[in-house]
């Protein structure tokens, strides 16, 4: 048996997410005592693949022709299940990103195993048992998810596990997969990607506004704060519902979940709904005005105060921070 | 056209998570359950399409009987018609099944399910219904429009998004954006009460995962005050302390 591990790209590019997934998959095939083998499909230049090698893969292997060149996540199902039949592979890694919640459940039936989605650590093998841990309920929670089949596709959340380099080269090898043709239904026509913005779901730090900040003309101070940190932004519900920020940065229970290493509530009551999606982060910073505000009770540090006056002086602490680094 | 939306029946979302019998049973005492909310989206963007007329809504749910108020919330809401498939829905494995030996007997043009079920957050019940069937899926749509014989899609992607189109039949789950949750009226609680619901049994499913117990995050230290004339103070504990920036 091995391991393998499913490395997305976007516009060719790793990403950070997916060297936690990487590293997360080298240490289950130590667990196991087996090789790892990771795939990469699209097109991914050699010292990109190349860069794979220090999370401790044995082998890469590339998948490169013009039709697999975007994501069809029916395609990219096949490609991922026929790898992992050639390397005899009993589980199968990847990231719990937009993407790979489309390909885990395909993989899972292909392969006829237990998925295993939003994995938060390493599975726990003990006697002979395979138990992974996971969020539920929007993060208000945890489930130890047992899989009882033989083979096993786990995605694992962004930010749950630490990058570990331990590897050196990996051996590059070209991999024709097969497709069938009716893989091939859906056509992409467009793909647009901000690249100069830190991506909410993988960022470090959260930069988060909530109702309190009154309307949208008032995200400039919040839009430099986040820069400046080189942070990602969010939003509460209202915020997003209202149309003051874009949906895609609603985090909470019915918008992303999220778990950076420090969030910045700002202006955020702190509604259960809201602290289901963001009580994973490591570290939380609340600004609010009301002393009385729920999000203090989960918070790390806050400042009691009007955010007009506490974000401004917060950006100048900042920079006088940076200047004397 | 004929649309099929997957329903699910959840804790509503102000809910306290606990846990009883050493941490291995979801306390459901006092709890009360809803309709998932993201899928009140899928099925909104299902009655919008097929408004005038144009077609029928049917909801499916993998439940027991005590999920029949929530399958009764979907129909006043504006679906068709509803099935309940009589089992506990044991994992995503064993729903996904259960629906998709409804639709080979039942053609659907378009599939819908929420993105993800706000209890076990699995987002898996799309993808294995379109391998079950060899048909397209896309997760995580943001938008929905239909041109004739195939859709246009839009789909979340890190720090972007990506527009698709995509022939019928496929299945599709469904995020904020695609459309608002509709509110049921008064004609439409009483009609709900009339609105034809199908009970099915369950075809036999092996079992691939099991939930064996629970945990709740560990709580946080008291927060740390830091005065509002003082934020300079605050960039040093984040840097010496928490070591975060
Ligand atoms: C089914 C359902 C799902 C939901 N899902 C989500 C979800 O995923 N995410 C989410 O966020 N919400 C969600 N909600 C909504 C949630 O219940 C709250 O209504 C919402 O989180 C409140 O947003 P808010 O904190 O921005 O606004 P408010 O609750 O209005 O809070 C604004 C805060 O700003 C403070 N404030 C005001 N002025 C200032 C100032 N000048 N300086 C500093 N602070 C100030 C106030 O003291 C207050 O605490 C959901 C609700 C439902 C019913
Ligand atoms: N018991 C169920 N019966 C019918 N549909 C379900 C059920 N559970 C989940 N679904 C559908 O699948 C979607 C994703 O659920 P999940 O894969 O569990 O996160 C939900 O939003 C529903 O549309």
């Amino acid at each position: 048996m091995s391991v393998l591990v499913y490395t997305e790209n976007a516009g060719g590019k790793f990403k950070k997410s997916v060297f936690e997934t990487v590293s997360y998959a080298r240490a289950i095939a130590d667990q196991n005592n087996t090789s790892l083998i990771a795939v990469s499909i699209g097109e991914v230049d050699a010292a990109e693949l190349a860069s794979l090698g220090k999370y401790g893969p044995e082998k890469v292997l590339n998948v490169s022709n013009e039709k697999l060149k975007n994501f069809i996540n029916q395609a990219y199902a096949s490609v991922i299940a026929e790898a992992s039949k050639r390397e005899n592979a009993d589980i199968v890694v990847l990231s719990n990103s937009f993407s790979g919640r489309g390909l885990a459940p395909r993989i899972g039936v292909k392969l006829g195993a237990g998925v295993a989605d939003g994995a938060v650590a390493l599975p726990d093998q003990e006697g002979g048992k395979f138990k992974v841990k996971k969020t539920a309920f929007s993060g208000k929670a945890f489930a130890v998810v047992e899989l009882t089949s033989e083979k096993k596709v786990i995605s694992l959340n962004s930010n749950a596990y630490k990058i570990v380099e331990k590897g050196s080269a990996a051996k590059i090898e070209d991999f024709n997969a097969e497709t069938k043709d009716t893989d091939f239904k859906t056509i992409i026509k467009e793909i647009i990607r901000s690249t100069n913005k830190v991506a909410l779901p993988d960022a470090d730090i959260v930069v988060s506004g909530g109702r309190g900040l009154k309307g949208p003309e008032n995200w400039a101070m919040l839009e430099e704060l986040a820069d400046l940190l080189g942070a990602a932004l969010a939003c509460s519900k209202p915020v997003s519902d209202a149309g003051w920020r874009p949906h895609s940065e609603h985090v909470g229970q019915t918008g992303i979940a999220v778990s950076p290493n420090l969030y910045i509530a700002v202006g955020i009551s702190g509604a259960i709904q809201h602290l289901a999606g963001v009580s994973s982060s490591k570290v939380i910073v609340v600004i609010n005005k009301d002393a009385d505000a729920p999000f203090f009770k989960v918070a790390d540090y806050g400042i009691v105060g009007d955010a007009f006056e506490v974000v401004p002086k917060l950006i100048t602490a900042i920079k006088e921070y940076k200047a004397s680094a | 056209m004929k649309i099929l939306v997957c329903i699910s029946n959840v804790p509503d979302t102000t809910t306290k998570i606990t846990f009883t019998d050493n941490n291995t049973q979801f306390n459901t005492n006092g709890v009360q359950f809803i309709l998932n909310p993201y899928d009140e989206i899928a099925l909104a963007r299902a009655i919008e399409l097929t408004d005038g007329g144009n077609g029928t809504v049917t909801v499916i749910n993998v439940g027991e009987i005590n999920t029949e108020p929530t399958i009764r919330k979907a129909l006043a809401i504006g679906a068709t018609n509803a099935v309940r498939v009589n089992a506990k829905p044991h994992d995503a494995w064993f729903v996904a099944s259960q629906v998709a030996q409804y639709i080979k007997t039942n053609q659907f043009d378009l599939i819908l399910t929420g993105q993800e079920s706000i209890d076990y957050n699995g987002s898996k019940v799309a993808g294995m219904l379109g391998e079950f069937l060899d048909l397209p899926s896309v997760s995580i749509i943001k938008k929905l429009e239909i041109n004739g014989t195939d859709a246009t899609v839009e789909r979340e992607i890190d720090g972007g998004k990506e527009v698709l189109t995509i022939p019928f039949p496929f299945i599709a789950s469904t995020a904020e954006g695609v459309a608002e949750p509709k509110i049921p009226n008064m004609r439409g609680i009483m009609s709900a009460r009339t609105k034809p619901l199908t009970v099915i049994e369950p075809i036999e499913v092996k079992t691939l995962s099991e939930v064996i117990s629970y945990e709740t995050p560990a709580p946080r230290d008291r927060v740390k005050l830091v005065s509002a004339e003082d934020p300079a103070k605050l960039i040093g504990l984040l840097h010496e302390e928490a070591k975060v920036i």
